[in-house]
């Protein structure tokens, strides 16, 4: 018993090592907040397109009647990370026929007109969310987020923040493979 | 110089006067906003995490604010204003966490680590007492130690 008792402080510092070395961990981020809506079916909303646009707006029923998940990305003319962010989904819908929807957050019509008359418009409907009463019902913290959403409504992956470097779009490529929007290797 | 005082002490004390919650945010009935600013201190503002949706300038924060006040508004319990929110943002949104199966360590350890420090620390305390009482001499050591020194000064004479 004493012997065993001798082996405590080892035990306490291991057990405040793994918590250390957990805590330090630079790939942890902190501020990451898991979503609820993971395999949950997507929260209820119905957006108009925005104003001036041809592309049509959406509602959650928009996102069921397909037979492939869809990409349902958060953006807006005022948010720079997006600016970069834009290039890469542009390139997954032309390159790899992704269905990518958009929710304008937040934005003047007029500037989100001339930011997709810049930059170009990959996206197949846009809604426009001016109040940002859309982006509460999907739960996001801030601008870009994006979300993939089976041909079932469910809502499969969520990525906060710009899909900008290789790492973030390896990870966001997974997670489409995973869905079954597109398949692997045809990149 | 007196005034000069006077005037830092008040300006210091502007800062804690300013909120973050704007006149038109607010709502008329008093008893309705007097709820609104409770629920809206606990729940975290998912931006700035480490405070609260009342204290902070986030616009998200405003437009949970607004969502808070407009659910009162409709007739929603303090309960149920939380749990529509909480349905969208998940626990992370409370300040407070729930007591659940995934929080159990985090409410139960805390008390019994007091416990367990506090039996091992009983055990010792009583234990070190237990041993501490040293035996006075009795009768016949007395005795032997008096013959003892008689002996020893018989001795040196």
């Amino acid at each position: 018993m004493k012997r065993l008792l001798a082996l405590l402080p080892l035990l306490v510092a291991l057990v405040f090592g793994g918590f250390f070395l957990w805590g330090l961990n630079p790939d942890r981020d902190p501020s990451d907040i898991p979503s609820v809506f993971i395999s949950q079916p997507a929260p209820q909303f119905d957006l108009p397109p925005v104003e001036g646009l041809e592309t049509p707006g959406f509602a959650r029923a928009d996102l069921i009647d397909g037979t492939r998940p869809v990409v349902v990305n958060v953006f807006a003319s005022w948010c720079v990370p997006c600016r970069a962010e834009h290039a890469v989904l542009t390139d997954l819908v032309t390159r790899e026929g992704v269905v990518l929807y958009g929710i304008n957050y937040k934005d003047k019509p007029k500037d989100a007109v001339r930011w997709l008359s810049t930059l170009g418009n990959p996206y197949e409907r846009i809604g426009s969310d001016l109040n940002g009463r859309a982006g509460i019902e999907w739960g996001i913290s801030g601008v870009p987020e994006t979300f993939i959403v089976g041909p079932d409504g469910t809502v499969l992956f969520r990525y906060v923040g710009p899909i900008v470097g290789n790492k973030a779009i390896s990870k966001f490529r997974a997670a489409l493979v995973q869905s079954g929007a597109i398949t692997e290797g045809n990149s | 110089m007196r005034r000069f005082f006077l005037f830092t002490i008040l300006a210091m004390l502007l800062p804690l006067a300013v909120q973050a919650v704007e006149p038109d945010e607010m709502l008329s009935d008093p008893v309705l906003e007097a709820r609104a600013r409770e629920i809206s201190k606990e729940l975290r503002c998912v931006v700035c995490q480490n405070q609260d949706i009342d204290s902070s300038n986030a616009g998200v924060a405003r437009d949970l604010r607004l969502l808070v006040r407009e659910r009162l508004v409709a007739g929603d319990t303090d309960e149920n204003v939380i749990a529509y929110i909480q349905a969208r943002y998940g626990d992370f949104v409370l300040l407070k966490p729930p007591f659940k199966p995934e929080t159990y360590a985090l409410w139960i350890a805390p008390p019994a680590l007091v416990l367990i420090a506090l039996i091992f620390g009983l055990t010792i305390v009583l234990r070190g007492k237990r041993k501490a009482p040293i035996a006075g001499l009795n009768e016949e050591d007395e005795q032997h130690v008096t013959r003892f020194i008689e002996a020893q000064k018989d001795r040196s004479t």
